[in-house]
């Protein structure tokens, strides 16, 4: 039975139902268990932080529910309904959109072409029409545009619009992968790692952006991420794993008490 | 009404929206496009803005903060609450929560309009402080949904507000305004001691603007980018007394990170900028520059050096004989054509820049390239113009000739004063200084210590007259002078002397970072921060020389080779309005430094070769912290003067 009770947040937002209800997840690569029957689930509304020590299973986790990784057991729910096996881009048609832990940007493209390759679900004219920019497709490009500029200006990066991505700093980049996740319009925000490697001023703008999107267009948002301040201050629930296996989920304040996390964190010796 | 009956922005916004309604008031790119909004639209939108803020309850004389970058809605904001009968009190956007509660509290504001989230944390923050406030407008409306609405909204809901109101009260507020009504207050940035509140009339800003477009023949065509504080009068007169005034365009930035991209797409006809902007751009010429091929940077330095004796002639009207002109044009068309419009200055016809002495070298090469650029000077008190260089007489060490209407006289004891229609009123709620800074039939005290040349009648600025003060053995002692001619050279960014009352005088340097950091990536010099680039023992090297070079050119001076630089340290923190070193328009606040750096000041005489110092800084989200140094203490070379010599033989 699915979850549908709405509850308020200290901060006046409005958590809603499961959208993502992950049962039972076992995957493995050959001999190696990366997922060890994990269940857990994602609300409409909230930010759902994954965190762990190196090697856990935390971007195993966020691919499998990007549909990148398909599991040997378990089933992914979504919306109420169990999810068959998907490609990537259906997952993405269904309003789930992701960033990558190592940036994959395509360097050599600009910052605004590479956010508008986020719209690409929301184009339908073939490459001939867009060549010629011709007809429907001219007028889609135009529609388009105006979304990826709302963005554009969402995040700040006006001033970098027609850099190629290749020289912009690596915490833009950062930046720039989001914007293009934003474009498709997703409803469920999958970021893999979107402070790693960022000073403290890119680190603060960086959570500012993600508590803008979630409050801004009310987008869900399943974030991994080491930097510990940060997934306390941000997210609403966390999902703690260590070696593969589930070993916390609850609150920050719940997970931080958790005697298993903190073992898990400061290291106690595994049999 | 015919132009000359005409006494206030609201009756300027009136003629606009007829005479003309279809060209554009204002300009900003947001999502990629220049948005434009023409006289009679801005007309309406102001409208809407003033019966909102009636029906909001702002009674006559009140005063509402505006806080936020440049963006055509805040300027709306402000003639709107100046149609509503209150007066708008513009603030830096930079400044700090404690600034903003200071101003906030002396002007009583009732409403603040924010930009942002960012502003109206800010203002939340110090809210408790300020007693009568209540109201607060923001623009964009990001991240503030979950905030309290109960005394705050949205500007739209705002203006939603002012479309279905009344508007008999506002007519009503209307007709009582005249030239004589506050038009706007504007906060000193002060150098000394609190910022004080600068009440200007319409009377002031309408007949300076009016006065300053006939001399420079501005149009109605012209094109302006509003990118420096709104809380500074000169953008005010600029983007809002002579843009209302003529009638030209207000164009705003899509971001402060995109304004040079933005320069370019506009290419404003009409153009200010401070020295320290005209340097930036220079300093990034010269560094592209030495990353051209060969054959381009010959192209240009030739080129460069041919216009450095035939631009200015050209520019001035000045007879030149065929063959430079030719070589003149061919040398626009391949060099100078392509720079101006990679500057942005393309289409340029009257540039000034004031604030500080610009040096020669800089002036000379945007007057060569054919750019027209000019020196004005002026002060908030005086509505901006109090001199202007006129086209043909545009010289890089003089401010020019008294603006239309202006009268200047120099006190005995050297202090420039000025009677002008700009002069303001008063200093608000502040009658002392009021009375001590312009006497009872107007004349107005300048601060600033100067002289008039007799062949000329151009006036001639010194120093701060404050500053100015006498050695330990009576010569005189001008630091800023001194600070000046370092400040000249690219490497250093700011340069603070001392030696009032002493026998020599001592200096500290900021290097710019920019192009210290440029040169070192040109040698190989690897360093980790600023602090480590600026105690690079190569970078004291450059900056001994420059300071010899300095101290060469000041003992040429009769009157100040007292001044001469004997030692010197180059300081391991940039100078910031952050941790009050400057103001928030980049003025060295002397004192401060003098104070908080009292034990290098110190080292610095007693000579010893080394200092260690701990300074407190202030991060941008108000947090502070300390920074560490041992900073070394350098001897420059001094050259020895006339009167120094004659003491030595005795």
């Amino acid at each position: 039975m699915l979850d549908t009770q709405t509850t308020t947040t200290a901060d006046g937002r409005t958590i809603g139902g499961t959208v993502l209800d992950l049962r039972n997840i076992t995957l493995r690569f050959g001999g190696v268990e990366a997922i060890k029957n994990i269940s857990f689930d994602i609300r409409e509304g909230e930010i759902r932080a994954i965190i762990g020590p190196n090697g856990a299973g935390k971007s195993s986790m966020l691919n499998v529910i990007s549909g990148f990784y398909i599991p040997q057991e378990g089933e992914v729910w979504f919306r109420g309904a169990p999810r068959p096996p998907m490609k990537p881009y259906q997952v993405a048609q269904q309003g789930i959109a992701r960033t990558f832990q190592n940036i994959a940007l395509f360097e050599g493209m600009s910052v605004l072409d590479n956010v508008m390759t986020g719209r690409l679900g929301y184009m339908s004219s073939n490459l001939f029409a867009q060549g010629l920019w011709w007809g429907r497709a001219a007028r889609e490009e135009v529609e388009n545009r105006e979304a990826v500029e709302r963005v554009i200006d969402f995040l700040e990066i006006q001033a970098i619009r027609k850099t190629p991505v290749g020289r912009l700093p690596y915490g833009l980049k950062k930046r720039v992968e989001l914007a293009r996740a934003l474009a498709a319009e997703p409803k469920l925000l999958l970021l893999d790692e979107p402070m790693a490697g960022m000073n403290v001023e890119e680190k603060e703008d960086m959570s500012r952006f993600i508590l803008d999107v979630n409050d801004e267009f009310g987008t869900t948002i399943a974030l991994i991420e080491h930097d510990m301040g940060v997934v306390m201050d941000l997210s609403d629930r966390v999902v703690v794993m260590d070696y593969g296996r589930k070993i916390g989920d609850g609150t920050p304040d719940e997970v931080r008490s958790n005697q298993d996390v903190i073992d898990a964190y400061l290291g106690v010796a595994h049999d | 009404m015919t132009d000359t009956a005409l006494r206030t922005i609201p009756q300027f916004l009136d003629r606009n929206a007829t005479a003309f309604a279809g060209s554009a008031a204002y300009r900003e790119k947001e999502f990629g496009i220049w948005q434009e909004w023409t006289w009679a639209r801005a007309k309406a939108d102001i409208e809407e803005l003033a019966l909102g803020l009636i029906a909001e309850g702002i009674e006559i004389g009140e005063h509402i903060a505006v806080i936020g970058r440049n963006r055509p809605q805040l300027y709306m904001a402000m003639v709107a609450a100046q149609c509503a009968g209150a007066i708008p009190v513009p603030l830096y956007q930079d400044a700090v929560g404690e600034e903003i509660a200071y101003v906030l509290g002396h002007c009583a504001a009732k409403f603040v309009i924010a930009a942002d989230q960012e502003q109206v944390d800010k203002v939340l923050e110090v809210r408790d402080q300020i007693e009568g406030l209540r109201h607060v407008v923001y623009l964009d409306g990001r991240g503030l949904r979950k905030y309290d609405h109960s005394a705050m909204s949205s500007m739209e809901a705002l203006q939603e507000r002012g479309r279905s109101a009344d508007r008999a009260e506002l007519d009503r507020r209307r007709a009582q305004q005249t030239g004589a009504t506050t038009c706007v207050m504007l906060y000193t940035s002060g150098t000394t001691g609190r910022p004080k509140g600068v009440v200007l009339s319409h009377d002031n800003i309408v007949e300076t603007s009016k006065a300053s477009s006939t001399f420079d023949g501005l149009r109605q065509t012209d094109e302006v980018l509003a990118y420096l504080p709104m809380a500074w009068v000169g953008d005010f007169i600029f983007s809002i007394g002579q843009a209302m005034v003529t009638g030209f365009c207000v164009n705003c930035p899509e971001s402060e990170h995109t304004i040079m991209h933005d320069l370019r797409e506009i290419g404003p006809t009409y153009y200010f900028a401070p020295p320290r902007v005209f340097e930036t751009q220079l300093t990034n010429v010269m560094i592209r520059m030495e990353d051209a091929g060969a054959f381009k940077k010959k192209l240009f330095h030739s080129a460069m050096a041919h216009a450095k004796m035939i631009g200015p002639k050209l520019l001035d009207g000045e007879d030149v004989g065929l063959g430079d002109r030719l070589r003149y044009k061919l040398n626009e068309l391949l060099v100078f054509g392509p720079l101006k419009n990679t500057l942005g200055l393309s289409r340029v016809r009257v540039g000034y820049t004031a604030g500080e002495a610009i040096g020669p070298e800089l002036f000379d090469f945007y007057r060569s390239i054919g750019i027209n650029l000019k020196q004005l000077y002026g002060q908030t008190e005086a509505s901006v113009f109090i001199t202007q260089q006129k086209d043909n007489e545009v010289r890089s060490d003089t401010v020019g000739t008294p603006t239309p209407g202006v009268e200047l006289k120099i006190a005995p004891s050297g202090e420039v004063f000025y009677r002008s229609p700009g002069t303001f009123q008063e200093y608000y709620n502040n009658p002392e200084s009021t009375a001590s800074t312009k006497d009872p039939e107007g004349w107005v005290a300048t601060g600033d210590a100067g002289f008039i040349e007799e062949a000329t009648g151009h006036l001639r600025i010194i120093d701060r007259a404050k500053d100015v003060g006498k050695m330990a053995d009576g010569a005189l002692f001008a630091p800023k002078f001194v600070e000046n001619k370092l400040k000249f050279f690219p490497e250093i960014y700011e340069a603070v002397v001392f030696g009032a009352g002493k026998d020599r005088c001592v200096a500290f340097l900021n290097i710019d970072l920019t192009a210290v950091g440029n040169w070192a990536e040109r040698n190989n010099i690897a360093y980790a921060s600023y602090q480590e680039l600026a105690g690079h023992p190569r970078v004291i090297e450059t900056m001994r020389s420059h300071v010899a070079a300095v101290n060469k050119s000041v003992a040429e001076d009769e009157m100040l080779s007292g001044c001469q630089i004997h030692r010197f340290l180059v300081l391991h923190k940039q100078l910031d309005a952050d941790d009050e070193e400057m103001t928030r328009t980049q003025k060295v606040k002397r004192r401060t430094i003098e104070a908080k750096y009292a034990d290098l000041i110190a080292g610095l005489y007693d000579g010893s070769d080394e200092v260690y110092t701990e300074t407190e800084v202030t991060y941008e989200d108000g947090r502070k912290g300390a920074i560490r140094a041992t900073l070394q203490m350098v001897d420059a070379e001094v050259v020895p003067t006339l009167g120094k010599v004659l003491e030595a033989a005795e």
